[in-house]
């Protein structure tokens, strides 16, 4: 507990627990999301939970209860990198999973990505024929 | 009161750490073990940041930059070479 639990104090004390309590719960959702989601794309849905409003929770929570100025600079810069990051990774499993049919693709509502592949397809095919000919 | 959120959010990373580690041994495909890697990273990363909001030292919190900055890599590493060796698709 901080020195003087009075007030202010006590209120920021109790802004960090919530938020420590809600950015843990995230991870919880996160893992019941893996356990339960039927394919790759709706668990990635799920993933992207603690990685960053549980990360932004906890980190603020940090911040509150160190009670410092300098330290929310390095927070940012944390939490900035993960933003940054994320996606790249999500990008690349989404990307892997689509081309090796990790979906049920009767649960998709839109594919917007096989109408460009199969148009893809098409003009390689058309460049292959002119080829030959 | 920090005490009981410590507790607290040691019983929920712990059941959440248990859940990603069901999915990376059960999971069908290599891209689910990954993707469950990744939140098993991030449930760390958490725990570290609640160990130090609530003792109020900040030795790990190089290590959270560390993780924010380079903890994509394996993920996309393992997604860039990942290949269909199924017999059926849709089997997830």
């Amino acid at each position: 507990m901080s020195p003087d639990s009075t007030g202010l104090d006590a209120w920021v004390d109790v802004l960090s627990a919530v938020f420590m309590i809600v950015g843990a719960t995230m991870s919880l959702g996160a893992a019941i999301g893996l356990l339960r989601f039927p394919d790759l794309l709706s668990r990635m849905h799920a993933a992207t939970k603690p990685q960053v409003l549980g990360l932004f929770l906890l980190l603020a929570s940090i911040g509150l209860q160190m009670r410092t100025w300098w330290v929310w600079p390095v927070l940012l810069v944390a939490w900035i990198f993960q933003l940054l990051t994320v996606p790249v990774s999500a990008h690349m499993v989404g990307r892997a999973g689509y081309r090796t049919k990790h979906l049920h693709r009767e649960l998709l509502t839109s594919d917007e990505l096989e109408a460009v592949v199969q148009k893809a397809a098409a003009k390689a095919a058309r460049e292959d024929g002119s080829g030959d000919g | 009161m920090m005490q009981i959120v410590l507790a607290v959010t040691a019983v929920i990373f712990s059941l959440a750490a248990v859940g990603a580690i069901i999915r990376i041994s059960r999971g069908p495909s290599l891209l689910d073990r990954v993707l469950a890697t990744d939140v098993l990273l991030a449930i760390l990363g958490g725990a570290l940041c609640v160990d130090m909001a609530v003792n109020r030292h900040l030795n790990n919190l190089m290590l959270v930059v560390a993780i924010s900055i380079i903890g994509f890599i394996g993920s996309v590493t393992v997604a860039r070479f990942v290949a269909d060796r199924r017999e059926q698709p849709n089997e997830s």
